[in-house]
């Protein structure tokens, strides 16, 4: 680095780059809010969602499960899971859990009610409908 | 030590490396679920054992930066830390209230602990990485304020350095940003949004700060390069941190619901992302080259140029191979993630700590540098850690490469669980591996007891 180049260039260039790309995120932070209506299924969004939502995180489904792509790598991705197999199948496989095959991956019995799998397939429908650019490249997700 | 009140540094950091030996564990626990699903089960779920494992790397990270801040404040401002015994009472509160927070999560179900610490008043459980309870969110505002406070204090009355100031807006950063952890609507797209203002502003962004201050700081005591020439660098390399990794979280909004601009923006700053890194590298090795004097402690040396090498690989290479959006499309949400997350967080966080560790530990305990038979025994841990984390890297990646041919590509895809047999070779490989990282560790806490003549003073 040249002596042209001093110290409190170098620093002007870290305030001055930050405040300016943070001002910019945040303004486009506004942008993405304002269309989000156009694809965040906000629509659908019941107090049935809300109460499986509320289920989905105090069961910590994310330790294991990824949805839309972020969570755990132990599981299958859940977000499109309410299109590769449907409410029934999703309520059955939640109730007859663990499975307790020998070595396999297994997953917690979480005694939910009729009501509480409602919610949760309402939940899961819900994030199903989110525009995720076409994301999963595939129904097996 | 040329300042009593550093020595509170000591607790902290030997409270991080207990917490280190707990993540791994963990970690080695979930590497066998994955082949032996069944294993510990309904003992220890996997999800359990995950919270654990991240949690406790993210806490003892943060007893590490702390412990590393309440050292090097005092010396770079010239005076004593406002108040020490703050210092330690945060220490013990800090400590107690992890501690609980993880037996927490072993004890009770998770539905369970949520009714218990008050959930319902305010819902933030059950999010990747931002599991704890409310009380322990709570208690790290209160932590990270007094913190702040005590750090702030002193800096504000003493000699400010770039270095200081650079760690001060890093931490007060970090604190800043983990308030979003409050936040969480219904509205899914919007929770996963700002959710990513704490999980990306803070390692793509904000702790690179802290990451950048701490390298100086050592790089200025191991080489006695000058200090203008240092802080210099220090500046550029933060600069294009942030300049890079702000608009950079755009490649988390590819795929969750936000509009599709966002996979230019995201592609286009992420993909200018591993420059830090790379100057990062550079910069080690060039002020170490310079070097005005031979410092004892080879060791510390060591890892300092580890910390650039492994950031530029796990974070700037792994990041930058599956960031832009046409290939992330592929291969968002697989094992190339966790081959990244790996790499990345030791790399770049787990090993600057451990920087600082080498390099401030003996002095917290009298020396200048350790003997040379213990510095021989943490040169061999170094090389067993990294070998082994560079491994696992690339056994993650491989079974990532496969899971996404079989899973996303193939004409024929298979279901998850399907192809999650067919690469369970790479799951053995790294958990065999997982095994020599643990043995690495041992040996680095080994060595912190092993004797001998001292190293001539600096």
């Amino acid at each position: 680095m040249s002596s042209a180049f001093t110290k409190s260039t170098a620093r002007n260039i870290f305030y001055g780059g930050a405040v300016f790309f943070f001002l910019l995120f945040v303004a486009m932070t506004f942008d993405t809010m304002n269309t989000l209506p156009k694809r965040d299924n906000r629509a659908n969004l019941t107090e049935s969602v809300a109460r499986g939502k509320h289920i989905w995180e105090t069961r910590n489904c994310i330790g294991c499960h990824t949805l839309l792509g972020e969570g755990a790598y132990f599981a299958p991705e859940l977000g499109n899971v309410y299109k590769r197999r449907g409410p029934e199948f999703i309520k059955a496989w939640i109730k007859s859990q663990p499975t307790g095959a020998p070595g396999r991956r297994q997953m917690p019995q979480f005694h939910l009610t009729d009501a509480e799998l409602d919610d949760m397939v309402n939940f899961l429908k819900y994030t199903s409908e989110i525009n995720t650019a076409k994301w999963p490249p595939n129904i097996e997700g | 030590m040329q300042y009593k009140s550093q020595a509170v540094a000591k607790p902290y950091f030997i409270a991080a490396i207990g917490l280190f030996l707990g993540q791994i564990v963990f970690g080695l626990i979930m590497g066998l679920q994955y082949v032996v699903g069944d294993f510990l089960f309904p003992a220890i779920p996997f999800n359990v054992a995950r919270m654990v494992h991240t949690n406790l790397l993210i806490v003892w990270l943060l007893f590490g930066f702390m412990g590393s801040a309440y050292y090097l404040i005092p010396e770079e401002t010239e005076r004593e830390l406002h108040s020490p015994k703050l210092a330690l009472a945060l220490f013990w509160i800090f400590l107690v209230a992890g501690a609980l927070t993880i037996v927490g999560y072993l004890a009770v179900p998770y539905a369970t602990l949520a009714k218990l610490t008050g959930n319902d008043l305010l819902e933030t459980m059950g999010r990747e990485f931002l599991e704890q309870p409310l009380p322990t969110k709570v208690g790290i505002v209160i932590v990270a304020l007094g913190f702040l406070y005590n750090l702030s204090m002193t800096v504000l009355r003493g000699r400010k350095t770039s270095i200081s100031l650079v760690l001060m807006v890093g931490l007060w950063g970090l604190a800043i940003f983990f308030l979003f952890s409050f936040y969480n609507p219904t509205n899914l797209v919007k929770d996963k949004y700002y959710w990513w203002w704490v999980v990306h502003l803070w390692v793509e962004g904000v702790w690179e700060l802290i990451l950048g201050s701490l390298l100086a700081f050592v790089l200025v005591k191991v080489t006695g390069v000058d200090r203008e020439v240092i802080e210099k660098w220090l500046y550029v390399i933060i600069a294009m941190s942030l300049i890079s990794g702000l608009l950079g979280t755009g490649h988390h909004y590819f795929w969750i619901g936000a509009p599709e601009y966002w996979q230019w923006w995201g592609s286009v700053f992420s993909a200018l992302e591993p420059i830090p890194f790379f100057m990062m590298t550079v910069f080690a090795f060039n002020m170490v080259n310079r070097r005005r004097r031979e410092h004892p402690n080879k060791a510390a040396v060591l890892w300092a140029l580890g910390t650039g090498v492994m950031a530029f690989l796990g974070a700037g290479v792994w990041g930058f191979l599956h960031t832009l959006a046409p290939v992330n499309y592929y291969t968002h949400g697989t094992q190339i993630t966790a081959a990244h997350g790996h790499m990345a967080f030791y790399g770049a966080y787990a090993m600057v700590v451990l920087t600082m560790i080498s390099y401030v530990m003996p002095l917290l305990r009298g020396r200048a540098a350790n003997s040379r038979a213990a510095q021989l025994a943490e040169m061999a841990a170094f090389w067993m850690m990294t070998i082994s984390m560079v491994l696992i890297t690339l056994f993650l990646t491989a079974a990532g490469i496969l899971q996404v041919w079989l899973q996303r590509v193939a004409s024929t895809p298979m279901s998850f669980m399907a192809a999650q047999d067919q690469v369970s070779m790479f799951y053995w490989m790294r958990e065999f591996t997982g095994l020599v990282f643990l043995a690495g560790l041992l040996l680095y806490i080994a060595s912190f007891f092993i004797k001998g003549k001292d190293a001539a003073a600096a």
